[in-house]
């Protein structure tokens, strides 16, 4: 399912939502959890799971065509967390 | 952040009333889960990926007291950021 099949599929749950409204939905809803990343911030939703993001301290790695070592940056990385609902969800019916 | 600001700001953002701004963000989380739940991964471009995925049963061991036990097949659920994201938030930092 891509953004655009879920905001089809949100117009189809809801006969009194529109496809524009949709759109601005998941686009505000995604942004919005961008930009608190950005920020730092924790977000977590009840049922699906938590992002937060995680620092990852600078390493030697490699270029993996020449071998040479090359320095990685301290970097920060998002982090998700399913929520216990969903990953029985998604685990029960295998 | 809780799903309360997210609605706050779909509320903000179209002429919706809180309760029509709360509906459908909790039909956006119930939709995802759905799909998710069924073993179908959603893409959603400029965030990440959510992708259902199918782990082998494995031998792993009890951290306590080192026992070895068999971790049984599952499906699980994995997040993998966008290019994007991963970008804005290193970029926020070393700016």
């Amino acid at each position: 399912m891509t953004k655009s099949e879920l905001v089809a599929a949100l117009a189809t749950a809801d006969s009194t939502l529109t496809r524009r409204h949709a759109e601005i939905v998941v686009n505000t809803i995604f942004a919005v959890m961008a930009e608190a990343l950005v920020e730092g911030d924790r977000i977590e939703i009840r049922g699906f799971g938590s992002f937060q993001v995680r620092t990852h301290s600078p390493r030697m790695g490699r270029n993996p065509k020449t071998g040479e070592p090359v320095p990685i940056g301290s970097r920060r990385v998002p982090f998700f967390r399913v929520g216990k609902e969903l990953r029985e969800r998604v685990d029960g019916e295998v | 952040m809780t799903k309360a600001d997210i609605i706050e700001a779909v509320y903000e953002q179209i002429g919706f009333s809180k309760k029509e701004a709360a509906d459908v963000v909790e039909l956006v989380f119930e939709t995802m889960k759905d799909t998710l739940s069924e073993g179908e991964k959603i893409k959603i471009s400029g965030f990440g990926n959510f992708v259902v995925r199918d782990k082998k049963a494995r031998v792993g061991r009890n951290p306590q007291t080192g026992d070895p036990l068999t971790i049984e097949a599952r499906r699980v659920l994995t997040f993998k950021p966008s290019q994007v994201l991963k970008d804005a938030l290193n970029e926020a930092s070393d700016g």
